[in-house]
C-alpha cells in the first residue's frame, strides 16, 4: 500500500503519531525521574511533545502556548514555575515567527493591535506577579479552571469569517482602527471596520492577566473578542491576536526572566521543537480535516485541565 | 470607510515594523540556538551541573534558587560565560525583540504628527521597559 505524504490518510497517520508522542513521556512523567546522568532525557522528550503540539497547533486553529502549559504542566516532572516560563517563550516565538508576514500581508493590523496590546501588556505584568506569588496548588485548580473554561469557549464559540460592523465606535473612529485585506481564497480586497472599542479593552486588559498568569498565549481568548465581539474579520482577527502575543508575551516574559522562572533546559528545546512542529502543521493545513483536529484538542486541553484541577486539589498527584 | 490611500500609508508602518522584527527575532533565534548548542553539548561550562537538572527542576522556584544560588534580575549578563546563561542572552534577545520595532514606529508616527499613536508606542516602551527592568519583583 502506497500512501502519498500529502494524502489525508498520510496526515491521519502523522496525527496518530504525533498524539501518540504526546501521550508516551506524559504517562512516563508519573513513573519515575531519569537516574543522575540522564538529564538529556526529559528535554529530548519536551522536544518531540513540542514538535506534536506544533504539528497539532496549527490546523487546530490555536497557539501553542495553551496546549504547551497544559499538557507538560501536568505530565512532566518540571515545576509549574518554570513550565510557565517557557511556555510564555514558546507563545512568544511563534508569535514573532509568524508577525512579518502576518503585518506584510494585512491580516496583522498595527492600529487595532497596538491600543489593545498596551493594557493588555500592561496587565499581563500584573498577571505575572501574582502567578509566582501565589502558591503553586493555588496555581495549578486555578489553571485547571482556566482550561476547562478555555475548552468551554472554544466548543462553544462560533466564529463569523466577516461579521457586519453598520458603523464603527466613536473611539475607534477617532482611532483610525479600519482597514482593507486582501482574501486569498476570494481573491478580494475585504474593508473592515470595528465597534465596541471600549468592551474589547476591558477584556484585553483582563486577557493579559491570564497571559502572564500562566504563561498561556491567550489567542483562544484574542480572537474571540476580535471577531465576535468587535466585529473584525476572522482572519485579520486570527493575525492581530497573533501580533498582539508578541506584545504581552515579551511583556510577561520579562519579569520570568528576571525572577529566574526560564530555565534554558525546558524554555530552548520547547521553542525549537514548537517552531518545527508549526512549519509542518501548516503544509498539514491543506489536507488535514480542521474540524477533526480541533476535536482531538479539545480532548487534549479537557483531559489535561481535568488533571491540572485535580492536581491542584490534591486528589491526583 | 478607508480609502485606498489611507490604507497604502498605513502599510508602510507595518512594512517597516515586519522588517525590523524580522532582523531582531533571526538576531535572537541564532544566538539562542548558538549559546544552547554551546550549553547541552558542554562547549562552555554550566552554572548548574546538567547532571544535577533533574532533582532541582521539579522544586519551587523559590526552592530552586536557594538551592542553586542562580542570579536574579539582571545578574546573568555577569555568568554569560556559563552555558545556562548564554542562552538565556537569546531569550532575552527574543523579549527585547519588539523594542526595536517599537522605536522605529514610534519615529514613523512622530514624522506623521500622529501623536496618539506616537504616545501608545512611548507608554508601550515604557510597559515593555518597566518589566525589563527588574524592579518589580515577587519577593522569592
Amino acid at each position: 500500500m502506497t500512501v502519498s505524504p500529502r494524502s489525508p490518510r498520510a496526515a491521519a497517520w502523522i496525527l496518530a503519531a504525533a498524539v501518540a508522542a504526546c501521550a508516551g513521556p506524559g504517562l512516563a512523567a508519573t513513573a519515575a525521574v531519569p537516574a543522575a546522568g540522564a538529564w538529556w532525557v526529559w528535554p529530548l522528550a519536551l522536544f518531540f511533545v513540542s514538535f506534536t503540539l506544533g504539528i497539532i497547533a496549527v490546523p487546530a486553529g490555536v497557539g501553542g502556548g495553551v496546549l504547551f502549559v497544559a499538557l507538560v504542566g501536568g505530565f512532566f516532572p518540571f515545576h509549574l514555575d518554570f513550565v510557565r516560563g517557557a511556555g510564555l517563550m514558546v507563545a512568544l516565538a511563534s508569535a514573532l515567527a509568524a508577525g512579518p508576514r502576518l503585518l506584510r500581508g494585512g491580516l496583522a493590523d498595527l492600529r487595532l493591535a497596538l491600543p489593545l496590546g498596551l493594557l493588555a501588556s500592561a496587565s499581563s505584568i500584573a498577571g505575572a506577579m501574582l502567578g509566582l506569588a501565589m502558591s503553586p496548588s493555588s496555581v495549578q485548580t486555578a489553571l485547571g479552571l482556566t482550561i476547562l473554561g478555555i475548552v468551554a469557549l472554544m466548543a462553544s464559540a462560533r466564529n463569523a469569517e466577516l461579521p457586519r460592523v453598520a458603523a464603527p465606535d466613536r473611539l475607534s473612529a477617532a482611532l483610525g482602527i479600519h482597514g482593507v485585506f486582501h482574501d486569498g481564497a476570494s481573491g478580494r480586497a475585504v474593508e473592515w471596520q470595528v465597534h465596541r472599542t471600549p468592551v474589547g479593552l476591558a477584556l484585553f486588559t483582563g486577557i493579559g492577566v491570564l497571559a502572564g498568569m500562566f504563561g498561556l498565549g491567550a489567542g483562544w481568548a484574542n480572537v474571540p473578542v476580535l471577531n465576535l465581539l468587535m466585529g473584525a474579520p476572522l482572519k485579520v482577527s486570527a493575525g492581530t491576536s497573533s501580533f498582539i502575543l508578541s506584545l504581552v508575551d515579551s511583556t510577561a516574559a520579562w519579569v520570568y526572566l528576571n525572577e529566574g522562572a526560564v530555565l534554558a533546559v525546558i524554555a530552548v528545546p520547547s521553542v525549537l521543537g514548537m517552531m518545527l512542529g508549526a512549519r509542518i502543521g501548516a503544509r498539514l493545513l491543506t489536507v488535514m480535516k480542521a474540524a477533526t483536529v480541533r476535536r482531538l484538542v479539545l480532548v487534549l486541553l479537557l483531559f489535561s485541565g481535568t488533571r491540572a484541577l485535580l492536581k491542584g486539589l490534591a486528589i491526583w498527584n | 470607510m478607508p480609502t485606498t490611500e489611507t490604507s497604502d500609508a498605513l502599510r508602510v508602518e507595518q512594512r517597516l515594523y515586519a522588517r525590523l522584527l524580522e532582523r531582531s527575532a533571526a538576531t535572537g533565534f541564532a544566538v539562542l540556538v548558538a549559546g544552547f548548542a554551546a550549553y547541552a553539548f558542554g562547549w562552555l561550562p554550566a552554572h548548574v551541573p546538567l547532571e544535577r537538572l533533574p532533582e532541582l527542576w521539579g522544586l519551587p522556584l523559590r526552592d530552586y534558587l536557594r538551592a542553586t544560588d542562580a542570579p536574579r534580575g539582571w545578574g546573568w549578563i555577569a555568568h554569560l560565560a556559563d552555558g545556562e546563561f548564554a542562552s538565556l542572552a537569546g531569550i532575552a534577545l527574543l523579549a527585547g525583540a519588539s523594542l526595536l520595532c517599537l522605536g522605529g514606529l514610534l519615529a514613523v508616527y512622530a514624522r506623521r504628527g500622529d501623536r496618539f499613536y506616537a504616545a501608545i508606542c512611548v507608554a508601550e516602551i515604557a510597559v515593555m521597559l518597566l518589566a525589563a527592568s527588574g524592579v518589580l519583583t515577587t519577593g522569592h
